[in-house]
């Protein structure tokens, strides 16, 4: 079976933190055309917290992605906090009891911790959000399994999807959040949202393709 | 960067710790820091009147804490909504027992954190009722006023719906006045110069020299228009016009005008643009009640100003007279 333990995958959330803490000024900078620029920072203070919470003991995947959305939920806040709290709080539920994650147990906990999303925020694809990314990710997934592909080939056509999306925020005009008041003129950049979405969804995907190649 | 910070991380700590050393009389940190609570909250009895925002607007928010004003502020980063936890631990040191009214602006970030606190204070027994205001006439058209940001009417909305619950009003009461006092209010910013989130430490947009921004929001949100900076007179005309032609007040109307600075700005030229605003607002055979001028609502240290002007009726006029004591000038 294609699978990859729960118990000992808790470091994933560590590399995830590590990449958006890299990225603290790049995700500023963009978010700097179309919003307030604090995005980065923002993100950056909420990810490191979480894993300095984290660091010692290893800790299951779940426990730790449950970590990080309380993390995000109840120290970040702006629209970021809330929105990717519930994201990786979803993320923690659907995988809690989990003992080995499958696609099929990958695929149920990005579906919760999308539809955790969809509950507070009212985005939908096309409007120029983290959506943007997240949405197509999953239906790349779900679909690459569908056609039996491997796990992690599955992987890799949510990483590639979530990319795709990200990139088709540059031809969108906003329709929500601070940067939907600059109407066309939020056209022609990247949404910061769907940009530090993807790197999420990446690293979340490449730390359960090394952990599938660790476990062979 | 020419700024007085230590850490630009930490800015907002920083600035909640010197607030509270300046304001012992009057206000108290919460177990968590960033709650600012009137030093009396809990009134037992009296419905308790909190809001929340992001930092960078000082005097706003946690300089209307006070007597029978706020009994709570849940405070966030710069210009960054405060966590549901903060919304929720102000609800919470707000409850005198007769229900909470959160009363913010309307922001994507405060919309989501309210609501997930609303939810966790109904956990804890208390019931939280709420208003959004909405009274930038440039972020949306009138038909779509729910899409409209909250600004420097806020300030008259809390003053208000404070007023009203600490004259032992009921907790819809008090939702109903302050829904009231942000539906008479109309406001419009106009931008001269951007601001930097210390953080960042470059401008988040830019205005050229001679230029001016129309409608601009109050983090710098983009306004209507970009165009060559007029009079005083002139842009103090063109303020009242865009904020009145959305008003459609009888004649004879009472207002209250709130001129606020946006940071950089002399206190002297909000003084010049209420020159022609009072003028503007006489020759349309409005009278002004009220007239507050100075920096209430800021953003940092944009060179700019709002005005804000409130349709009044006896009880919004005898709310805005109760007598209050808060770090804020009002």
């Amino acid at each position: 079976m294609q699978a990859f333990s729960n118990a000992g995958s808790g470091d994933i959330v560590l590399a995830i933190a590590r990449r958006i803490v890299e990225n603290r000024s790049y995700l500023s900078d963009i978010d700097g055309l179309i919003g307030d620029g604090d995005h980065g920072v923002n993100m950056a203070k909420g990810f490191s917290l979480a894993a300095e919470r984290l660091r010692g003991e290893p800790r299951p995947l779940a426990a730790s992605l449950a970590a990080l959305g309380d993390v995000l939920m109840t120290e970040i806040g702006g629209s970021m906090g809330p929105l990717y709290g519930v994201m990786f709080s979803g993320f923690a539920e659907a995988l809690d009891g989990v003992e080995e994650i499958d696609a099929a147990a990958f695929e149920r906990m990005l579906r919760h911790g999308l539809e955790e999303v969809q509950s507070i925020g009212a985005a939908k694809v096309g409007d120029k959000t983290l959506i943007d990314a997240f949405a197509p990710a999953l239906e790349a997934f779900s679909a690459a399994t569908a056609k039996g592909e491997s796990f992690a080939a599955a992987l890799d056509a949510l990483i590639a999807a979530a990319e795709k999306g990200r990139d088709s925020t540059i031809d969108l005009v906003a329709k929500i959040g601070r940067a939907a008041r600059l109407g066309e003129r939020s056209r022609g950049v990247l949404d910061p949202g769907a940009t530090s979405c993807a790197i999420i969804l990446r690293s979340l995907a490449e730390g359960a393709k090394a952990k599938l190649a660790g476990a062979q | 960067m020419q700024r007085f910070i230590n850490d630009p991380d930490l800015v907002v700590e920083d600035t909640v710790r010197g607030f509270v050393k300046a304001h012992r009389d009057l206000v108290k940190l919460g177990e968590n820091p960033k709650v600012v609570a009137y030093v009396e909250a809990p009134i037992r009895g009296k419905v308790g009147v909190i809001t929340g925002g992001g930092s960078g607007h000082e005097p706003a928010f946690v300089g209307y804490v006070g007597r029978n004003m706020l009994d709570a502020v849940a405070v966030g980063e710069i210009f960054s909504s405060p966590t549901a936890k903060s919304f929720h631990d102000a609800m919470k040191i707000a409850d005198g027992g007769r229900g909470v009214v959160c009363l913010y602006g309307n922001y994507a970030g405060d919309n989501m954190n309210v609501k997930m606190a609303v939810k966790l204070a109904a956990k804890d027994g208390v019931e939280v009722l709420t208003v959004v205001a909405n009274d930038d006439v440039c972020s949306a058209p009138l038909d779509q006023r729910e899409k409209r940001r909250g600004v420097a009417g806020e300030i008259l909305m809390w003053k208000c719906g404070a007023a009203k619950a600490a004259l032992g009003a009921s907790l819809q009461e008090v939702q109903a006045t302050a829904q009231k006092a942000i539906d008479n209010c109309r406001s419009i910013g106009v931008g001269l110069g951007p601001c930097t989130l210390p953080a960042v430490g470059h401008p988040n947009f830019n205005i050229e020299a001679g230029k001016m921004e129309v409608g601009i929001g109050h983090h710098g949100e983009p306004g209507t228009h970009v165009e060559p900076l007029k009079t005083a007179a002139e842009v103090a005309r063109d303020m009242v016009k865009a904020v009145l032609d959305d008003h459609n007040l009888p004649s004879g109307a009472e207002v209250a005008v709130l001129i606020s600075g946006l940071g950089a700005t002399p206190t002297n030229e909000l003084y010049i643009l209420n020159d022609t605003v009072d003028d503007e607002v006489h020759a349309r055979g409005l009278k002004v009640a009220r007239a507050y001028i100075g920096n209430f609502f800021t953003s940092l240290e944009m060179v700019g100003a709002t005005l804000t002007i409130m349709a009044l009726d006896e009880e919004l006029k005898q709310l805005l007279a109760v007598e209050v004591a808060c770090p804020a000038p009002l």
